[in-house]
């Protein structure tokens, strides 16, 4: 058995430690004895959702993000939205997970288009949102992560939110939701990195991909107690500062 | 012109200054200033003014402490009297404070020229102020995005106040950094371009951390035929050929001592009517190292320094607080080096890895203000370098954020049987005699450590009688 990692943007859009989620996916799959291959889809290169078992997207600064857009405008874009609707498990983080919605609307450039296969919409605010996070999910449980963002996200009727901030803004500072799920797409604002301290999320990424390729399949446990422990860490840290 | 305003205001940081460090309590630079620049929101501007051989205004992400401290040092063995925040408080406040309180409260004294490290978000407002003689660019790398913000914005910020220098000012800039490269490029100031012109420590690929290396004319992704740190080299772009700036003063014949020293070549051509050649010998270790005996080179010949002078300075330069400073404690060699952001961490691992170590690492990951309160960045640093061939030390992880550090080194081939989390979480005082426990005596133990992490470690060993704070330095 293997694991095809896509990475997209890769060198384009690589902010923040996103890598460490890519290498998430990759290891706790090695360390299951299932091959890893990891692939950048960068500006300019086809877009095969064949080649890929599962897709992770990062954030970008500004300049960067544009250049992205430009790129998916066309057939590429609608590639990766088919395939996304076709089932194929991504994680998307910040600058990504705007790029899945409608668009992303700055204050004093035009509008950014994304590729729509989310029904969220975000728009530029006047401060920024910085901290750590804490969020009940329903799937995954407690996430805890690192927000950078000044855009507000809106969730359509067309997704679910990822999750309920326990402590935090969240997508957008106002209805206490972090994230978007639809389908096999998990959309969020939390680095951290978000995978490695969240395991859960980083299994249920791999559990699909595998099974969506070679039937299903259950994976077998590791021991996460470097994990549980940071993770936990990051929970009373995240309380502390905000009392 | 007494200027009572300026006069009082310098004389309540001067007061408070004291009066903070007879306290004990830790530094004493930043409340001095912001008293005296509520007193008299112009006092740096004033005291600034009345430098006869001007200010020098040293900044970039990293290198700027140890850097200014090169080149004061160089300055004195000049026979010249310098002002100079060398604590490295590098805000408006800090360096208010640590001009009011080393210049008389009247006129200037003997005091003729100033040494300035800047923060990089202060640059702007430093320059508008102090109008500066000499402004050194090191580099900009990514850095605690929370704070910053990201680089590009650095770099907009920056592009007007280099551009408002005049024609008899001199920018010296490191042009292996191709955003320095292209900022300093519009300029009416003269310009000084130094970089490294050495075969022996290139790297194979642009490492993670990097900022993705795009021509700033024309987008594209940036060649280089040597690439010696992070983003820096010789560049070139395939597309519209921008390419490095030609070097003024070079740095060849880099000879990488271990942490302890470093050998090189200085060539520099038509700097003061000058071309000649010499060789150095630094006081300090790593690449890096090279890079900031470079820059503070390229500055004293500018401001015509002589060879002799500034090879004696570096020859017999001693680390900077925290910068690979060496210090012995129970019977163990601790080596603590300061690691901010992902290059910084990158190239000291480079310096720790490039042979086979047996003793302990310590690694200190905290997550206040000063340190940057997200800890994503440990996922761009290439740890992977500690699970290497021939990497059989103990590493110990710490700090508020040590098990947050556990994972990432987990994720690098850092085994169980090397990793050591006792000490995560626990004040660094409690840390340290827990590692002293686990080491033993003659242990060579380097600790890498973010900014509150080394004040914090800092202090614990001054508790314990191991080193002198820092402000005494």
């Amino acid at each position: 058995m293997e694991l095809r990692i896509g990475w997209l943007y890769g060198h384009e859009m690589n902010i923040y430690g996103d890598r460490g989620n890519v290498m998430c996916l990759a290891r706790r799959a090695e360390w299951r004895g299932i091959g890893a291959h990891v692939t950048t889809i960068g500006i300019g290169e086809r877009f095969d959702p064949c080649a890929h078992d599962v897709l992770f997207w990062g954030g970008g600064q500004d300049r960067e993000q544009i250049a992205v857009a430009a790129d998916l405008s066309g057939p590429k874009g609608a590639a990766l939205a088919g395939a996304i609707e076709d089932g194929m498990p991504i994680l998307a983080v910040c600058g990504g997970f705007q790029l899945l919605g409608h668009y992303y609307r700055p204050h004093d450039r035009p509008e950014l288009p994304g590729i729509g296969v989310l029904d969220v919409t975000s728009v530029a605010g006047d401060t920024r949102f910085i901290g750590n996070v804490v969020v009940d999910s329903p799937e995954f449980g407690v996430l805890v992560g690192f927000e950078n963002h000044s855009a507000r996200t809106f969730l359509g009727t067309g997704v679910s939110p990822l999750g309920v901030v326990r402590t935090g803004h969240g997508n957008n500072g106002q209805d206490g939701l972090e994230g978007a799920r639809y389908r096999n797409a998990v959309g969020t604002y939390l680095h951290g990195s978000l995978l490695p301290k969240n395991p859960a999320v980083a299994d249920w990424l791999i559990q699909t991909a595998l099974s969506r390729r070679y039937g299903e399949r259950e994976l077998a446990p590791l021991n996460d107690a470097h994990e549980r422990r940071a993770h936990d860490d990051v929970v009373a840290r995240a309380l502390a500062l905000a009392h | 012109m007494p200027d009572p305003r300026a006069t009082v205001a310098a004389a309540a940081s001067k007061a408070l200054t004291r009066g903070l460090r007879v306290g004990g309590r830790s530094g004493g630079t930043a409340l001095p200033g912001l008293v005296a620049n509520r007193l008299d929101p112009r006092l740096l501007d004033k005291l600034a003014a009345r430098l006869p051989a001007g200010v020098i205004v040293i900044a970039g992400t990293n290198g700027k402490t140890t850097t200014s401290r090169m080149l004061a040092g160089m300055l004195t063995g000049a026979g010249r009297h310098v002002v100079h925040n060398r604590s490295g408080s590098n805000l408006v406040r800090g360096i208010s404070a640590a001009f009011a309180e080393q210049m008389p409260l009247f006129g200037r004294g003997s005091i003729d020229i100033g040494v300035i490290e800047s923060d990089e978000n202060a640059f702007p407002e430093v320059v508008a102020r102090v109008q500066p003689r000499v402004v050194v660019l090191l580099n900009l790398f990514r850095d605690q995005l929370d704070r910053y913000g990201e680089l590009e914005t650095i770099a907009a910020d920056w592009t007007p106040a280099i551009r408002s220098l005049p024609g008899d000012a001199t920018v010296v800039v490191n042009a292996d950094d191709p955003t320095l490269a292209a900022l300093a490029k519009g300029a009416a100031a003269k310009l000084v371009t130094y970089g490294l012109d050495d075969d022996g420590y290139t790297l194979t690929a642009l490492p993670h951390a990097a900022d993705a290396a795009t021509c700033r004319f024309c987008e594209a992704r940036l060649e280089y035929r040597r690439l010696f740190l992070s983003h820096l080299g010789e560049f070139s772009c395939p597309q519209c050929g921008w390419r490095r700036p030609a070097l003024q003063v070079s740095g060849s014949r880099i000879e990488l001592r271990g942490v302890e020293r470093i050998a090189m070549r200085v060539s520099a051509a038509r700097l003061n009517q000058r071309t000649q050649a010499f060789d150095v010998e630094v006081g300090v270790g790593g690449l890096y190292n090279a890079y900031n005996a470079l820059a503070a080179t390229a500055a004293a010949l500018a401001l015509g320094v002589s060879s002799d002078i500034i090879a004696a300075t570096l020859h017999d330069f001693q680390a900077a607080f925290g910068r690979l400073e060496r210090v012995e404690f129970r019977g163990r060699a601790l080596t603590l080096a300061l690691a901010k952001n992902p290059v910084g961490f990158n190239e000291l691992l480079r310096l720790l890895t490039a042979s086979p170590r047996a003793t302990p690492i310590v690694i200190g990951i905290n997550d206040l203000d000063a340190d940057g309160r997200d800890v994503s960045w440990l996922w761009d640093v290439d740890f992977e370098a500690l699970g290497g061939e021939g990497q059989t030390g103990k590493v110990f992880a710490v700090g508020i954020r040590g098990s947050d550090l556990a994972v990432r080194l987990k994720y690098a081939g850092v085994g169980d049987e090397r990793l050591d989390t006792a000490q995560a979480g626990k004040p660094l005082g409690a840390a340290l005699d827990g590692i002293v426990e686990a080491t033993h005596p003659g242990d060579d133990i380097f600790l890498l450590l973010t900014y509150t992490a080394m004040l914090e470690l800092r202090r614990s060993l001054a508790e314990r009688g191991a080193v002198s704070h820092f402000w005494e330095q």
